[in-house]
């Protein structure tokens, strides 16, 4: 079989967000991954984000790399655009799409591999330009796509399932993002769909560069004892420091938060983050104290999940560039040719 | 100061070559582009030239005029002044001069004999000490200096002063002091040289009408603009010599042309951090609806060779501007030639290949410009500006820009939200038309029509996932036939027949153009009788087959030296090779119509093609 259709009946009794459209709108072609695979969860935890948040489907243009991970938007809106672009590039092309048309939401979905090997230069810069998009790591400290030789996230001493160790010291996302001037930034782990929806969520609603390292063990090649990346390791190691929750303009508060540790955080967009801290320490306010807080628990061999930081009045590359509301797609002649008399004035001062 | 000797002197009007050999950062640019722009004025064509070294030390630069009355722009080579402003080169511009040529110097400091020939004429001036009594400020000192230089060659080759003072009065319209200055010191220039020099020489400028309305500009100047005119608004792109002038222009152009009623830019300017991104952001643009584009040199093309195989099967808009030079980084960055046609014309990976148009001039460099605009969009696919360093870092006399303000952009096949309602139905890949161009989506057209996954070339012709053989056949062959219809859209050649039938043809592209025209004159005068066709884009369109099989032998001349533009003939027309004879300059410098005359000449007469009457020598 060479590709894989769905019926696509809508079943009568299925709710419908305030957008009017059923959970399955969101959903796209059947997966080709490795049952149990961690990308699928997350892929999964796009769909709810995105039903939760009444986006409609079509307004999201997803965007990859290439790898299983950036295999998935195929799997997910499936009535969405999506470009599964070159290895290591997809930070450029969504650059590019962002350019041509503000109006969309830009989802870039990647790989370890993907974004810290081969793309570690244009992962830096997208972040540094502050594109407005939802910049999703999907982390199995390898190649799943290759076949399981070891990423630049892989920790050191991890071991292959062939058992090789990993010499060379791993690239923290997390870390690297924060440094490079992304306005929110996020960790969490694919099993954990309780975190990862909500911090999905805020992503999406943030309007400046957003990027999450989600991990997502490989169950194929680095899933086994000795892996930094399993299901096992990351479940004894995780050190939530914060539970979210997005609230929207539009919806009722529903969730009770019990006193004393709960902060909300307005974004720009009049949405708010209300986040449970589960650490009282932790400023997810402050860079600063956010990437030192990262170092020194990860000196302690703990993998520190939730949102880290967010900046809530972020600026983004439209706004550095002062770029025109209009969309540039939308634009035509009347817009952008400024004429035959002005060529003759230019003409003219050619002389 | 003369020599003893009284050496021949080179007499002519209007048509010689003035050679400046300047330091780099001394000012000598806008004094030397001055005393080009003065002849202009005075009606006499002029063709200048920087030659600058990316490399030396103490960086010298050179600036080559050609005063040529009969509108030969073409780099003719010799020099017959010399003006030497640069110790270091010293030696090796002395010995340039043409015997009989002239020099002008610097002469403050005395020098010994050995440092001058006794074939040429050696006009000294003391530009120093004439700077030093006039000015104490050391900045002004350096600059007025050029401009005391024109002011003497003003005289000598007896230009027209007012002509000059009327572009100053130009350049410093708002600067009442340096216009004062400027004025002055090049009637201190004029003066020194009336009053101690012959004046004019043997070699000068008398005024004619031979310039119209023509423009001077840069090749790379009038690409930006064509990107402004062609509705550009995304440009990526990462610094690269000879092409960073073309996304600097289009900064200048779109600040003052695209901004909107709340001065907010109609534009997007992205330095990249390299040429992956600058093609990424390109192709992203140019995928979701915007007109994008990037300038770049070689080593740019090669980075961006993956994208550009992408935006080929993913059938991607996507405009590159490529100003050619010679080969990698530490090759001849800062030399001109058209070396990188195959490795843009076949860029990619897996059967690839593009379009490429071929302007010879800025004028066209501004045409075809917003021409790859409409092609890449009606063609969905990457198309190339092919320039050069000739053409884009070099003011060109060309005819004046042209836009028909009835003219509409073509954005080719785009399946509106309208379209998709009223129940059209759409497959990405899907030839409707006949002519291998798929309909397009632009991303969040429709809430359920319309979306489609973009990926290389595991599709189908509605987009979706498929290895299968044939679905892998339907695409592939379906581009081919795309390209084919490119053909049809591309500019098409132009043929300049011989003044009598010929079996003798030639064929060249881009920068040679004015080399080849001055040489179709002096073989037409020596009766060596050759048509000459101008290719102006690939894939070529069947009157080069027409053109090629109507004659015995056809020279195909070109700036690199394994004969890539021959090798494409060959491998897209299927002509036999020994009928296409190779005529190649690759030393870096343009091309000249001395050494096309030469090479065809010699080889006309080793085919036994007997002139029609007794020609001269070729000069
Ligand atoms: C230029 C280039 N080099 C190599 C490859 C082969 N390749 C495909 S996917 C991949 C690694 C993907 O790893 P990651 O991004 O971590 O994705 P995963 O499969 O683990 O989700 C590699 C090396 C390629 N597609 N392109
Ligand atoms: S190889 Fe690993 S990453 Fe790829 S689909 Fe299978 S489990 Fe997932
Ligand atoms: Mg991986």
């Amino acid at each position: 079989m060479t590709y894989l259709t769905k019926p696509t009946l809508h079943h009568p009794t299925l709710v419908k967000n305030k957008a009017g459209y059923t959970r399955r709108d969101y959903e796209g072609k059947v997966s080709t991954l490795c049952a149990g695979c961690g990308h699928d969860s997350i892929s999964a935890a796009f769909i709810q984000a995105c039903w939760e948040l009444d986006i409609q489907p079509h307004r999201v243009a997803k965007l990859s790399g290439i790898g299983c991970s950036s295999k998935t938007p195929d799997y997910f809106l499936g009535n969405s655009h999506g470009f599964n672009t070159v290895h290591g590039r997809m930070p450029s092309v969504l650059t590019g799409a962002n350019l041509a048309n503000r109006e969309l939401i830009y989802l870039g979905v990647s790989g370890d591999g993907d974004s810290a090997s081969i793309g570690i230069g244009q992962f830096a810069h997208v972040m540094r330009r502050g594109v407005n998009m939802t910049y999703i790591v999907e982390n199995n400290g390898v190649y799943g796509l290759t076949k399981g030789q070891f990423s630049a996230t892989a920790d050191q001493g991890s071991k292959s399932k062939k058992g090789v160790a990993n010499t060379d010291s791993p690239v923290d996302m997390v870390a690297l993002a924060l440094q490079l001037g992304a306005t929110y930034v996020g960790r969490s782990f694919s099993g954990d769909k309780r975190q990862l929806v909500p911090l999905i969520k805020g992503a999406l609603a943030h309007q400046g560069a957003a990027f999450l390292d989600v991990v997502s063990p490989c169950v194929a090649f680095n899933n086994h004892a000795g892996s930094t990346k399993s299901y096992d390791y990351v479940r004894e190691h995780n050190e939530a420091v914060s539970r979210i929750d997005f609230i929207t303009t539009r919806s009722e508060i529903t969730v009770d938060y019990p006193e004393g540790e709960v902060v909300e955080v307005a974004q720009h967009d009049g949405s708010t983050l209300r986040l449970r801290k589960l650490h009282p320490e932790y400023d997810p306010t402050n860079r600063i104290s956010a990437m030192n807080y990262i170092q020194e628990h990860h000196a302690k061999g703990e993998v520190v999940t939730g949102l880290l930081y967010v900046d809530p009045q972020p600026e983004d590359l439209h706004t550095h560039l002062n770029t025109a509301e209009m969309p540039f797609n939308r634009m035509g002649k009347k817009e952008l040719c400024p004429g035959s008399a002005m060529l003759e004035r230019i003409n003219a001062s050619l002389r | 100061m003369n020599t003893n000797t009284s050496p021949k002197k080179i007499s002519a009007v209007n048509d010689f070559v003035v050679k400046f050999a300047n330091v780099n950062g001394s000012g000598s640019a806008s004094a030397n582009e001055m005393f080009a722009k003065s002849i202009l004025r005075m009606g006499v064509p002029v063709s200048p030239r920087n030659i600058f070294p990316s490399n030396i030390q103490g960086l010298p630069t050179w600036y080559e005029v050609r005063v040529t009355e009969k509108g030969y722009l073409g780099r003719r080579g010799g020099v017959d002044m010399m003006v030497a402003m640069n110790p270091q080169t010293w030696d090796k511009d002395i010995a340039e001069i043409a015997p009989g040529g002239y020099l002008l110097y610097d002469s403050t400091k005395a020098l010994p004999a050995s440092k001058f020939r006794d074939d040429i004429n050696v006009i000294g001036v003391p530009l120093t000490e004439i700077c030093n009594d006039t000015y104490s400020d050391p900045r002004e000192r350096q600059l007025f200096k050029n401009i005391i230089y024109v002011g003497v060659l003003s005289a000598l080759l007896g230009m027209d002063a007012e002509a000059i003072a009327e572009l100053i009065g130009e350049q410093y319209k708002s600067k009442e002091k340096l216009l004062k200055h400027n004025v002055h010191a090049l009637q201190l220039g004029r003066d020194y040289a009336m009053a101690k020099l012959t004046c004019p020489l043997p070699i000068r400028v008398e005024k004619r009408d031979n310039i119209g309305d023509m423009i001077l500009v840069e090749g790379n100047a009038a690409a930006a603009l064509g990107m402004v005119y062609g509705g550009a608004t995304v440009c990526a792109w990462y610094p690269i010599t000879p092409s960073s002038s073309v996304a600097e222009a289009f900064i200048n152009y779109c600040q003052k042309l695209r901004l909107d009623t709340t001065n907010k830019s109609k534009y997007a300017i992205v330095q990249a951090e390299d040429e992956i991104a600058s093609i990424g952001i390109v192709t992203g643009a140019g995928w979701n609806g915007a007109r994008a584009f990037t300038a770049t040199s070689g080593p740019g093309v090669s980075l961006m060779t993956e994208f550009i195989g992408l935006a080929y099967f993913a059938e991607i808009p996507v405009t590159i501007i490529n100003v050619q030079r010679g080969g990698p980084s530490t090759g001849m960055p800062t030399r001109t030639q058209q070396a990188d046609l195959i490795s843009s014309a076949y860029a990619g990976h897996g059967d690839t290949k593009h379009v490429l148009l071929f302007p010879e001039d800025p004028n066209e460099c501004f045409e075809f410009g917003a021409a790859c605009l409409d092609l890449a969009d009606r063609l969905q696919t990457p198309v190339f500006l092919m320039t050069d360093l000739d053409i884009g870092m070099n003011q060109r006399l060309c005819k004046p820009f042209k836009w028909d303000d009835a003219r509409e952009y073509d954005r080719g096949k785009v399946m509106t939200y309208e379209l998709l309602e009223s129940g059209k139905e759409f497959g990405r890949y899907l030839d409707v038309d006949g002519d291998g161009v798929p309909f397009r989506t632009y991303p969040g057209t429709h809430p359920t029509k319309g979306g489609y996954f973009t990926r290389g070339t595991t599709k189908d012709a509605y987009a979706r996932y498929s290895e299968a053989g044939p679905d892998y056949l339907y695409n592939v062959q379906r581009l081919l036939k795309k390209f084919n219809t490119a053909k049809k859209l591309v500019p098409q050649p132009i043929e300049r027949k011989a003044t009598q039938k010929t079996r003798l043809g030639a064929l060249y592209f881009g920068s040679t153009s004015p080399a080849m025209n001055e040489a179709y004159d002096a073989l037409e005068e020596q009766g060596t009788h050759v048509d000459l066709m101008r290719l102006r884009a690939f894939p070529f369109p069947d009157s080069v087959q027409a053109f090629v099989n109507a004659h015995d032998t056809v020279f195909v001349v070109e700036q690199n030296r394994d004969a890539q533009m021959r090798s494409m003939l060959v491998n897209e027309l299927g002509i036999n090779p020994a009928k296409l004879v190779p005529v190649l300059n690759y030393d870096g410098t343009p091309i000249t119509a001395r050494f096309i005359i030469k090479e065809v000449a010699e080889r006309a007469a080793g085919l036994n093609v007997v002139p029609l009457r007794k020609g001269k020598e070729a000069v």
